[in-house]
């Protein structure tokens, strides 16, 4: 008979809560590298868009875009779309957790709720992030410089605005039980999200209806400074700028690009609460 | 003290009244069987008991914290093991239980040898860089049970310990059970459908319609419904009626009832002077406690009346 080492659980505590949050986060990561395909299919997307989408409308554009290639001008909005749909996907991924059952085993754990479910969160704006490294490694192919100051800055946008869209499939998925609802409701959403987003296109000479879709849906306020970003290491004339990256206004009002990442920042943390709120209600 | 103590406890679903004022208490390092009927109660007072739902009156006590105002240690203090797979089976044995480790903020440096320790006595150790999708039911089982055993619970909830697997496996699955009670401090609250499995069990409770509607050991509760039968043949049935008090005939040859089946038999071959030729003793076994305490089978309680399994089955989904 072997005797037993008191094994005492530590008292709850800061500390606990951020080890509850690291390994949910580690959890998706270490999933991530084993599913290489869903690495590599993630590829296919931005590779697509940027090299059959890009350089078949090319030829119809040249006019608009001046001496800026087409694919270097949509470079930006693909970077951002892509991560969009790896970072829902990545909250999908809680609605399979529920389905197999692991998710009770991550409810009932002596952590506070919010913990796991911030996990989920960082763990998907995480994927999405190194997502748009990969995309990231497309960039000189299509003329845009990589600056060491531009990837950091476009990574950490990219962070932020994965870490939104997380948030906000989370909020949306807390209460659903099957993958299979889920799935066409992120169609559903993720379309219009990106569609109205201006990721595709410039946000000059739109329709009226069209205009003020665009700055009602919040994923703009993170796909725009990404674009200026990256427009900021390009040269080109001053008017096909003011074309193709016109600023954002609200009534006139010239929005900084702080206070529409701090918009985004604010939707991802009310959308985080909403989320939290949910999975608190579920036993 | 107790490891579980229950006072009280009431939870209506609506109208119904799911756990209709129930009390009793487990002693530290005791199996504690519940049984009942579906829909008798006794998930609704395990999941009070887990935590995992509020009790509308009364109180619980598990591992000596409050089930109501001190739920993370209550928590910290219980393993569960759920009848349905709570495992993530795209990673491997070893990462399913570190998870559980940091999720319950284990102290570094224990972590290690007691994932050694308790994959061993399920028989995993070295199946532990294996991802979980190629272990069978009964793996997948113990490696639950390993994982509910991992921060050294107080009190380790199984509900369902054995259900859906092979004859051969459960046997398996209760001899660590059996290993478990000499090797931890630990007090086991499970329940099963499988009475031949509630004999494990030091004590059992049986709960019907929201009450506790038997409680003891399973000795003294299968004598508390009847007693023991003897059955014996003899050469001269006739002549062995005559002198054997209160024996009657049967099919089976002559039916005696007496309280000690065992002890009664000697003293049979001492006093009975006609060659006897067979002698079988049947005991009441906990499926007649059952039945003699809510009235049913505990299989037929498993459906719903009027409704197949089958269909049954799909409603749950």
């Amino acid at each position: 008979m072997t005797t037993v080492a008191a094994v005492a659980v530590p008292q709850r505590g800061l500390v606990l809560d951020l080890r509850a949050i690291k390994i949910v986060v580690q959890r998706d990561l270490i999933r991530t590298f084993q599913d290489r395909t869903r690495f590599v299919a993630a590829l296919v997307q931005p590779l697509l868009f940027l090299f059959v989408l890009g350089s078949g409308l090319s030829s119809l554009t040249q006019r608009s875009t001046g001496t800026l290639d087409l694919r270097t001008f949509m470079f930006p909005g693909i970077l951002a779309t892509s991560t969009l749909f790896t970072a829902i996907f990545s909250a999908v991924s809680i609605v399979w957790d529920r389905e197999f059952g692991f998710l009770r085993e991550m409810l009932v754990a002596p952590v506070r709720r919010s913990s796991i479910i911030l996990g989920k969160g960082l763990g998907g704006a995480t994927v999405a992030t190194l997502q748009g490294i990969l995309v990231l490694v497309l960039a000189p192919l299509v003329d845009v410089p990589l600056t060491p100051g531009l990837v950091v800055t476009l990574l950490a946008e990219v962070f932020l605005l994965s870490f939104t869209l997380t948030a906000l499939g989370l909020a949306v998925v807390a209460r659903i039980r099957q993958v299979q609802t889920v799935m066409g409701l992120m169609q559903v959403l993720l379309l219009p999200l990106s569609f109205l987003s201006g990721a595709l296109y410039p946000l000059s000479n739109l329709p009226t209806w069209l205009s003020i879709a665009v700055r009602i849906n919040p994923l703009t306020y993170a796909v725009h400074p990404i674009r200026s970003a990256v427009f900021s290491h390009l040269s080109m004339p001053a008017d096909v700028r003011a074309r193709l990256n016109p600023p954002i206004t609200w009534n006139g009002w010239v929005v900084p690009t702080p206070v529409q990442l701090l918009l985004v920042a604010v939707i991802g943390v009310v959308l985080m609460g909403v989320a939290v709120r949910q999975f608190q209600k579920v036993e | 003290m107790a490891a579980v103590e229950v006072r009280g406890l009431r939870k209506a679903y609506g109208e119904i009244k799911a756990v209709d004022g129930v009390d009793f208490e487990v002693q530290a390092g005791e199996t504690f069987g519940f049984l009942g009927p579906n829909g008798a109660g006794k998930s609704t007072t395990i999941k009070i008991l887990c935590t995992l739902a509020t009790a509308d009156a009364g109180s619980a006590r598990v591992a000596g914290f409050d089930v109501g105002t001190q739920r993370d240690d209550v928590r910290r203090h219980i393993g569960l093991v759920f009848q349905d797979t709570t495992l993530d089976s795209y990673l491997s044995a070893e990462q399913n239980l570190r998870f559980h480790a940091e999720l319950y903020g284990m102290p570094r440096d224990v972590v290690a040898p007691r994932m050694q320790q308790v994959m061993e006595m399920v028989g995993l150790w070295e199946r532990r860089a294996s991802k979980v999708l190629t272990f069978s039911g009964g793996m997948k089982r113990r490696l639950e049970i390993a994982r509910g055993l991992m921060h050294s619970p107080r009190v380790l909830f199984l509900d369902e310990p054995t259900v859906g697997l092979d004859p051969q496996t459960r046997a398996s699955i209760w001899e660590y059970i059996g290993q478990l009670r000499e090797q931890e401090e630990i007090t086991i609250f499970l329940t099963t459908h499988y009475m031949d499995e509630a004999e494990h069990c030091d004590r059992i409770a049986i709960m019907d319609n929201g009450k506790l509607v038997a409680l003891d050991t399973p000795e003294r509760l299968k004598a508390s419904v009847g007693t023991d039968r003897v059955t014996i043949q003899t050469a001269d049935d006739d002549a062995a009626l005559a002198v054997l008090p209160g024996a009657v005939a049967s099919s089976d040859g002559i039916l005696i009832s007496v309280d000690d089946g065992a002890a009664y038999v000697p003293k049979l071959f001492a006093t009975l002077t006609v060659p006897i030729t067979s002698v079988t003793v049947t005991r009441p076994s906990l499926d007649d406690v059952f039945l003699s305490y809510t009235g049913r089978t505990i299989r037929d309680s498993e459906q719903t009346p009027g409704m197949p399994a089958f269909m049954s089955a799909m409603a749950r989904r």
